[in-house]
């Protein structure tokens, strides 16, 4: 990393009267990329982009970004993000252009380049035709591409995503996620994402997993897979018994048996497949790849699946950030 | 300005018009809204006004339907400043505040521009109600019309910032009933707008003399009622009525730009 990285957060403690939702966690994002904060429900993804926007101050720790500090400067650090909340804050009965127009204004864009910027942003995510519609009209997965577009208008150095697919269609969420991809190369900004969607993490460059307040695991897809073992080949041979003595000798694989299957399991398996195929030729019957996925991971990491969430868990969170606030 | 990061007056002000440019918009967009703001003071100056005229002599040629006028006026702001400034609620409810709050701007410039969301569709709302003027056989000179506008925007940005202050208690527009019912409706009862002030008895006087509508009403009385002696007079001098509003604002904006900072 030869820049200083963009967002720094170091021992961040959140506590909401005698609940910690936040439990000392740090991490640093570089520049231009695209950094996956994973965890299920109420593990403390939304009260760290709460803090990191300047929304909460945090009870201990340091946060800073583009190094402005989140708590001494947060003029600063709001004019620098770009922030798309789980759920919309779209004005429904003003049309498109008018909720863009209403941001730029709010984040002192110059008068005379405020309607040029608004096309271009509408253009971007095709709603450029529907620009004088009012947004009640539009479906979730529109609604989601004009927040994400909005935010973008003032230019941000940082652009954060919290749950960006939540309540959309398949579809939609394939859509926004090649639109997504494309932000740090088209825009020169950083994203920071949250999801308990593992699938969707695929795309990030680095994530950190959090669990209960605390960071578990952190690295780029690829190596944070790699803790949980490699890929696995089942294959099915006319001889499997014969099979298996070439796979060992002549490449050298881990292979074994099971369930009138052969099981072999090898770091990559793309790339040790095509050879596999050529030295077994005609035996083989049938090829099947699982790769590990960043759900194993979790697994592996807490005991659980991420979508066992522990609804009572979110709730006792939730209940106690209201007390909290109705008090102070 | 402080160790937040420098204000900037020019996005300051860019944020308070914005905001008040959305108000606006929805203000006109919305028919149904723009027509029962309007339809409420003609029924109660032409319905309860007309009934009420029977029973009450007129004073000095001043008939009852003329004396109510100002309170109409008042009642006319009341309710539109308190429903803008709900809106916050709304706002809340639907997420748009955040949008807001995550802004580069500082949480006085929301609150003013709030105040003075309230203020505009209020006094546009009052110089339409002024057009009945003549219905109820009233006439003023073109300098007390003028008067009578801006202490309508006076009394608009206090109601406002009152208004403001109550959203920020309230987190779903549930509560919007609660505050129509046991805010809103005593406090145009107890504002002098149906009967004077100073006949009420003593304990209501007194609840009278906190609310803010009570002297905004008593200014428009000033500007609009012949009346200087006798019960239907006003109850207190011009410039107290100004300074008390002026003081109301300054405290309410106060009040809710911290409330703001905190809930923020």
């Amino acid at each position: 990393m030869d820049r200083p990285p963009i967002i720094k957060v170091e021992n961040l403690v959140k506590k909401f009267g005698n609940i910690t939702a936040v439990r000392g966690i740090g991490f640093e994002v570089e520049e231009g990329s695209i950094f996956g904060f994973l965890g299920p429900n109420g593990a403390g993804k939304t009260t760290t982009i709460n803090v990191l926007c300047t929304l909460l101050s945090p009870t201990s720790g340091s946060a800073s970004i583009d190094g402005h500090d989140c708590m001494k400067q947060s003029a600063l650090v709001r004019k620098s993000i770009g922030i798309v909340f789980q759920d919309t804050t779209l004005d429904k009965d003003l049309t498109a252009f008018e909720n863009l127009s209403f941001h730029a204004y709010l984040y002192g864009v110059k008068k005379t380049e405020i309607k040029g910027r608004v096309d271009e942003a509408l253009k971007f995510v095709n709603l450029y035709e529907r620009k004088n519609d009012l947004v009640k009209k539009f479906s979730g997965g529109m609604k989601r591409r004009l927040e994400v577009t909005r935010g973008l208008i003032h230019r941000p150095r940082v652009l954060f995503l919290d749950e960006p697919t939540l309540g959309l269609d398949p579809q939609s969420r394939t859509n926004l996620w090649e639109f997504i991809t494309e932000l740090p190369r088209r825009h020169n900004v950083t994203i920071f994402m949250t999801t308990h969607y593992m699938e969707e993490a695929e795309v990030c460059n680095r994530i950190a997993i959090i669990d209960e307040g605390k960071i578990i695991a952190e690295g780029s897809p690829v190596e944070l897979k790699k803790t949980v073992g490699g890929d696995v080949i089942y294959l099915s041979t006319t001889d499997n018994e014969g099979s298996l003595e070439i796979l060992k000798r002549t490449l050298g694989l881990d292979a074994s048996i099971k369930d009138c299957e052969l099981y072999i399991s090898t770091e990559r398996a793309d790339a040790c497949l095509p050879e596999l195929i050529r030295t077994l030729a005609d035996r083989v019957l049938e090829v099947r790849i699982k790769k590990p996925t960043l759900n194993d991971v979790f697994l592996k990491l807490t005991g659980k699946a991420i979508r066992e969430e522990g609804a009572g868990a979110t709730d006792t969170i939730k209940e106690a950030v209201r007390a909290y606030r109705r008090r102070h | 300005m402080d160790e937040r990061g420098s204000v900037n007056l020019t996005i300051e002000l860019n944020a308070i018009y914005v905001i008040v440019a959305r108000e606006f918009k929805k203000f006109i967009r919305e028919r149904s809204r723009l027509i029962s703001a309007l339809a409420r003071p003609m029924i109660w100056l032409f319905l309860v006004g007309a009934g009420m005229s029977r029973l009450v002599r007129p004073v000095e040629g001043v008939s009852y339907t003329q004396f109510i006028f100002p309170g109409i006026l008042g009642m006319t702001i009341l309710f539109s400043s308190i429903f803008s400034s709900i809106s916050i609620i709304w706002d809340k409810e639907f997420g748009f505040m955040k949008e807001i709050l995550v802004a580069p701007v500082s949480r006085f410039s929301i609150v003013m521009g709030k105040a003075l969301s309230g203020t505009v569709v209020s006094t546009i709302q009052a110089a339409v109600i002024l057009l009945l003027l003549p219905l109820v056989g009233m006439s003023l000179d073109p300098v007390t019309i003028i008067l009578v506008l801006l202490v309508c925007a006076l009394v608009a940005f206090s109601i406002s910032s009152f208004g403001i202050v109550l959203a920020t208690f309230y987190e779903s527009y549930e509560s919007f009933s609660v505050i129509m019912n046991f805010i809103v409706m005593p406090m145009f009862f107890l504002s002098g707008a149906m009967y004077p002030v100073k006949l009420l008895p003593q304990a209501l006087q007194i609840v009278s003399k906190v609310n803010p509508l009570t002297y905004g009403v008593d200014a428009l009385k000033h500007l609009m009622s012949p009346i200087r002696e006798g019960p239907m007079s006003p109850d207190f001098p011009f410039l107290t009525d100004i300074g008390v509003i002026l003081l109301a604002s300054v405290v309410f904006v106060a009040i809710s730009s911290k409330l703001f900072e905190r809930k923020g």
